[in-house]
């Protein structure tokens, strides 16, 4: 069953916040990469260089900040470091996690390819995964930190399984490892984490082995830390209602990508958790208007109150050009911001958010 | 005394070097993809990869060399991506795989292309000068069923008519090719989306058409699981194949030996023994196993040829692992002499 949101919500609200309705707002985590820093990943794999590994630390420090900042200018509650250190989302955790080898990219499609890593033993958990990013980042950070992982489902369905009898059992061990790295990163003072499950999306019959490992995840992980699950890119009426049962706080959707077409599904039954709602697209170039976010912010006052509602983009950003994730980011908040005031001053009315004025 | 026979579908893993080679040349989005008219370096570059993949062949010890179908950005779904009557729309997910190619959207008379004769033209030249230059070739298609079901009509009005048209291009396409000793029609959609009720021999009439094409043997190889038990009969006693190929990886095989069991087989079989889509290389005594078990249930085992195969194409592996997979079925035949 859905954990506890509202003993924990309240503690991502700036105390000098302007309203006196709150929409939390957040982001998914990727964010995209300065260019200079890329050059720098290039740059410390170039023999002939003098550029070493502890330059590229700096690199990714410096890069953190800059990013982890630059949601903090954006207005944003609840900031991320833009996943900087992350090349990608498995092959991040997969070289962190006794078990798993590299081979070679594979082909996802056309001249786009993946490091698939090779689960060849029975996974293990070595050192700590993100504590020291979550200490670097909470470090500079003037706002609470939020901290995305790859769920289990995606680190073991999209991996070769060498080693276990199935990939079932594979995702259940790895859950143990997650709940692991979440006590970590929880001792560490992190207050915010989002299990991200895109592989959820393709196979979405799968539910009952996510909801699963999700109980794995949150054992013993006290109600005070928010535990989001974001799965994009999907047909949620094949997981939904099953996710009330997720033992989770805030679900995160991507729905601005499909204009809220999929919104009725989470009409009926009641949803649960929080809702995450995607109020700007990841992979458009183009910067919604503050208006425009507007109306979809009222999208999700369809499915939850203002006090369960969580604003954020469909997805990461990392793909758009920095310029435009920014002034997404920027307007998403502002947005957020006057749709607080207008419930406030009684001009929404949350029961009919669609009504006019 | 059946003889056993290593061989592969082929649609192999690019070479590490050509994928940063080619994804510089031709680049990332959808309309970068292969349109079957380059030139210059993109098509130097496939030359070499060619060749990569006939000299892999030839060093495993394969009883059939294939062309390794390294042009292949859309898979299967080829031969008709880069036709001339056919637009590519949007990028859609291959099976149930984290792959995707582009949908054929086929807007005018299928007519002959001649995009695979060519490239197994090069492929035949390669074997002839090589030091086997006597190794038998093996050509590659798609089989109609499944190109029909991966691919939008938007031009011949109804499925019984498209399914035709498809298997009457996929025939023109396989005269012009080179000789070749074997052809690997792939025909996955027969277990994913099968034929619906009653419509089993439009699809095995469809398949029958193109093996009807070619001197050469001609195995429908099928995958993802067992075929439906009626569907199987149909193809035994219909799609004029020498061998039906069967998995013995994907999904339960007691169903496949079930329906060999119950509805008997082609002449030839053609197993799917290692796993296209894992890294765990199999022993060679262990796909030897797998053979016997097989041919050990199935009544009449004295096939004419037993194929060794993958189960599926083998795209979906790093370079190295798909290698060592060609090495085990060699080696398999090896241990079963």
């Amino acid at each position: 069953m859905v954990r506890n949101p509202s003993a924990n919500r309240a503690q991502f609200r700036p105390a000098d916040h302007p309203n006196e309705s709150f929409l939390l707002t957040t982001v998914v985590g990727s964010y995209p990469k300065p260019k200079w820093l890329n050059r720098a990943d290039e740059l410390v794999e170039d023999p002939d260089s003098k550029f070493d590994d502890d330059d590229l630390e700096e690199a990714h420090d410096d890069a953190c900040r800059l990013i982890t900042h630059e949601h903090e200018r954006a207005g944003l509650d609840t900031v991320v470091d833009g996943e900087m250190r992350r090349n990608e989302m498995v092959e991040f955790f997969a070289e962190r996690i006794d078990g798993y080898e590299f081979n070679g990219p594979v082909k996802v499609w056309g001249h786009n390819y993946f490091d698939k890593p090779s689960v060849v033993e029975d996974v293990a958990y070595d050192e700590p995964w993100l504590v020291d990013e979550f200490a670097f980042t909470t470090n500079v950070a003037e706002r609470p930190v939020k901290v995305p992982i790859t769920g289990p489902y995606t680190l073991g369905f999209w991996a070769f399984n060498e080693a276990y009898p199935s990939t079932e059992e594979l995702v259940y061990d790895l859950a143990d490892l997650v709940n692991e790295e979440i006590e970590k990163l929880v001792e560490a003072g992190a207050r915010y984490v989002q299990i991200d499950e895109p592989a959820l999306a393709t196979t979405p019959e799968d539910h009952a082995i996510v909801g699963e490992a999700l109980d794995r995840i949150v054992s013993g992980i006290d109600e005070d830390v928010r535990i989001g699950l974001h799965v994009c890119y999907g047909d949620y009426s094949r997981i939904y209602p099953e996710i009330n049962d997720f033992p989770i706080d805030e679900f995160d959707v991507e729905l601005c990508n499909g204009d809220y077409e999929q919104i009725p599904t989470f009409q009926d039954p009641e949803f649960e958790p929080d809702l995450a709602l995607g109020v700007v697209d990841a992979h458009t170039a183009e910067i919604e208007p503050v208006e425009e976010i507007k109306a979809n912010i009222r999208q999700g006052l369809r499915v939850v109150p203002p006090e369960k509602l969580t604003i954020s983009p469909d997805c990461g950003l990392k793909l758009l050009p920095r310029e435009i994730a920014y002034g997404k980011t920027e307007n998403m908040v502002e947005a957020a911001r006057q749709v607080e005031a207008e419930i406030d001053a009684g001009e929404i009315d949350v029961d009919a958010p669609l009504a006019d004025d | 005394m059946t003889e056993r026979v290593a061989a592969t579908p082929g649609i192999y893993p690019l070479p590490d070097w050509a994928k940063g080679t080619l994804s510089d040349l031709k680049g990332h989005q959808k309309g970068d993809l292969l349109s079957g008219d380059e030139g210059g370096e993109i098509a130097e570059t496939y030359d070499e990869v060619r060749a990569e993949f006939v000299d892999d062949q030839l060093e495993a010890g394969l009883d059939r060399v294939v062309e390794g179908q390294g042009r292949w950005d859309d898979m299967i779904a080829h031969p008709l991506a880069v036709h001339e009557g056919v637009e590519t729309g949007g990028i859609v997910r291959y099976y149930d795989n984290n792959n995707f190619y582009r949908d054929p959207r086929v807007v005018d008379d299928l007519g002959f292309s001649g995009d695979v004769a060519a490239e197994l033209e090069a492929a035949a030249d390669l074997i002839a000068g090589s030091a086997a230059g006597d190794a038998p070739l093996a050509a590659t298609l798609p089989g109609p069923y499944s190109l029909a079901e991966l691919a939008t009509d938007e031009h011949y009005g109804d499925d019984a008519a498209f399914q035709a048209a498809v298997a009457d291009f996929l025939a023109g396409e396989l005269e012009a090719f080179p000789a070749h000793e074997t052809l690997f029609l792939l025909e996955p959609s027969l277990v994913t989306d099968p034929p619906a009720d009653g419509t089993e021999e439009r699809a095995t009439d469809a398949i029958a058409t193109v093996a009807g094409a070619t001197d050469a043997d001609v195995v429908v190889q099928t995958y993802w699981g067992a075929l439906d038990e009626k569907l199987y009969a149909h193809l035994v006693d219909e799609a004029d194949a020498d061998a039906l190929g069967l998995d013995l990886v994907a999904g339960d095989r007691d169903d496949t030996v079930y329906n060999v069991q119950e509805y008997g087989a082609t002449d030839s079989v053609s197993l799917g023994l290692v796993d296209g889509q894992n890294t765990l290389i199999e022993e060679p005594e262990t796909v030897a196993e797998r053979v016997e078990w097989f041919e050990g249930r199935v009544p009449a085992a004295d096939f004419e040829t037993t194929y060794l195969t993958p189960n599926t194409e083998l795209f979906y592996l790093p370079e190295n692992k798909y290698r060592a997979k060609l090495k085990a079925l060699a080696a398999a035949t090896e241990v079963l002499e």
